[in-house]
């Protein structure tokens, strides 16, 4: 069952058309990688999806639901949850505060709690570090923070922005194994947006490579990276 | 050695006062990086619902949390209704990007009109709740009374309550991580524009406490609270426009030097001081006494 259907979609930044008439579609607890290089839309793409950046043409639905138009706050309330990239821990308040800003807006304390204990289990190295302020932390460890920051609010779909910028080679894939093993064993369904399309795509079911707005491919990523053609032009291995 | 201890004491009272309405506007600073020049109108309006509970009721302490709630409730309308649109569009140009400030300039104009249409424009009064003369030891009389004590403890307790709601209380969380980077926030759950207005109510509150206790010393008219607004900013620059402890300091700072000033050199010079310390401050150190950086997370 397609979970996330986003069809024509179509985004201006600016004078420049950033997003052409996309469509492409996400099974329920599949992860699909979004492959693309430097502005072929991909952070544009996520930021019309969680009403970050007003859409021009198109739609999208969650499970049915239209989700354009709304605001992030009340997406994250439905289970939607954006990773930006890059700065998407704030540095002034301390890692166990950064952590806690997932679960400001939920009810249920008891299962925050759970949630919080459980994304130390997965990343024991922001465990180690809840007292420091979120400033001191590496690039990789920055990126475990947002991650499991999103992780408390109990996603149900995971949009994750270039988790691998500016990282090392080493801790790249250590991130990645990290996304896999969560969202297996929650059962998430996540859209990993990358320029780093090999190691996007060793751990993604689907995948949809876009150029300039546009779809140029899509379909199980074990197939896109057996096609010579799509490897040579996009895939950049 | 006396003139020392009494120029410090009149400078801590004043300073007291001076980090109140510093606190406001830096509440409003962190929360909607505008710089909100309408706090004097708003405090005084809120000093005058106060006023009003005074002259019907003569009870100072029903008057001050009257004048609180009404502080509260002029800010966050001031928020909701004008300056949360007017932010919106600010990446409309260069001038919208500015419009918020020159709007709350505007605004302290309308209110202190609207004040002067329904209060007048004559100088009123009202008895502070407490002894307003200075304790006496022996035969010596400091420029120190009950009222400057209760002056300097409702400041301390302000400051000491807005630090716990900012640091023990997910509002505080809300509100620091709103401030520091709202986008982010948003992204986490964060009802940004809510919490906004939350901070321009906390804002309020302040400014109206700050009005009802200099009032029984300075008099109310609709211009009264005008001089405590750019102390109160020079205060809040003086701290680095970004935190709480820097608010508190920069007033402190600002309080006893200007008493000092007003007692050593010449009383003349007390008004344009303010000015040169605001401009020493900004060539010198922009970012204010207390580092923006470290003073941002308290």
């Amino acid at each position: 069952m397609s979970a996330l259907i986003v069809s024509d979609l179509t985004v201006d930044h600016g004078a420049i058309r950033a997003v052409d008439g996309l469509s492409f579609t996400v099974q329920q607890g599949e992860l699909a990688a979004v492959i693309g290089s430097n502005g072929a839309g991909k952070t544009t793409l996520l930021r019309a999806l969680t009403g970050l950046k007003s859409t021009k043409a198109g739609s999208a639905t969650w499970k049915g639901n239209s989700i354009l138009g709304q605001k992030p706050e009340n997406l994250v309330r439905q289970g939607i949850l954006h990773v930006a990239d890059g700065k998407s821990v704030i540095p002034e308040l301390t890692v166990e505060e950064n952590l806690n800003l997932g679960g400001i807006w939920r009810r249920d304390k008891k299962d925050v709690a759970l949630a919080k204990s459980e994304v130390i289990d997965l990343f024991p190295r922001l465990g180690e570090r809840l007292s420091q302020s979120a400033d001191t932390l590496s690039g990789g460890e920055r990126q475990m923070l947002a991650i499991g920051r999103a992780l408390i609010s109990r996603p149900e779909l995971l949009l994750l922005d270039e988790p691998s910028l500016g990282l090392a080679p080493l801790v790249i894939e250590q991130i990645f194994h990290a996304i896999n093993s969560m969202r297996q064993r929650l059962g998430l369904t996540v859209v990993l947006v990358e320029q780093n399309a090999m190691s996007a795509l060793k751990i993604a079911d689907a995948g949809i490579i876009i150029n300039l707005g546009k779809l140029v491919a899509a379909g199980k990523s074990a197939d896109l990276v057996n096609d010579p053609a799509l490897r040579a032009a996009y895939l950049g291995y | 050695m006396l003139t020392i201890l009494n120029t410090s004491l009149i400078g801590i009272t004043a300073g007291s006062i001076y980090s109140l309405m510093a606190l406001a506007l830096v509440l409003v600073w962190r929360s909607t990086r505008v710089v909100n020049f309408a706090q004097a109108g708003q405090a005084i309006l809120s000093t005058y619902i106060g006023y009003e509970v005074i002259s019907r009721t003569n009870n100072y302490w029903l008057a001050l949390p009257v004048a609180l709630v009404a502080g509260a409730v002029i800010g966050a309308l001031v928020d909701a209704l004008l300056i949360r649109s007017l932010t919106k569009r600010s990446a409309n140009g260069p001038l919208a990007s500015i419009a918020p400030i020159i709007a709350t300039l505007g605004l302290l104009g309308v209110i202190r009109s609207v004040v002067g249409m329904i209060w007048g424009g004559d100088l009123r009064q009202y008895k502070a709740p407490v002894s307003n003369i200075g304790f006496t030891f022996g035969h010596t009389t400091i420029p120190f009374s009950r009222y400057n004590l209760l002056i300097v403890i409702t400041t301390i307790v302000v400051m000491i309550v807005f630090t716990v709601i900012f640091q023990k209380t997910s509002l505080g969380l809300a509100l620091r991580a709103a401030a520091f980077q709202p986008e982010t926030a948003r992204l986490a759950g964060v009802k940004v524009d809510r919490i906004r207005t939350v901070g321009w109510a906390f804002a309020g509150a302040t400014g109206a406490v700050a009005g009802v206790l200099i009032t029984p010393q300075s008099g109310l008219s609709p211009n009264s609270l005008d001089s405590l607004l750019i102390y109160g900013f020079v205060a809040a620059v003086i701290g680095g426009l970004e935190s709480l402890i820097g608010a508190a300091v920069g007033g402190l700072v600002l309080g006893v030097g200007l008493a000092f000033i007003r007692e050593y050199v010449n009383s003349n010079l007390e008004f344009p001081s303010t000015f040169v310390v605001l401009l020493l401050v900004l060539l010198i150190k922009p970012g204010g006494i207390i580092a923006a950086r470290r003073g941002r997370s308290a």
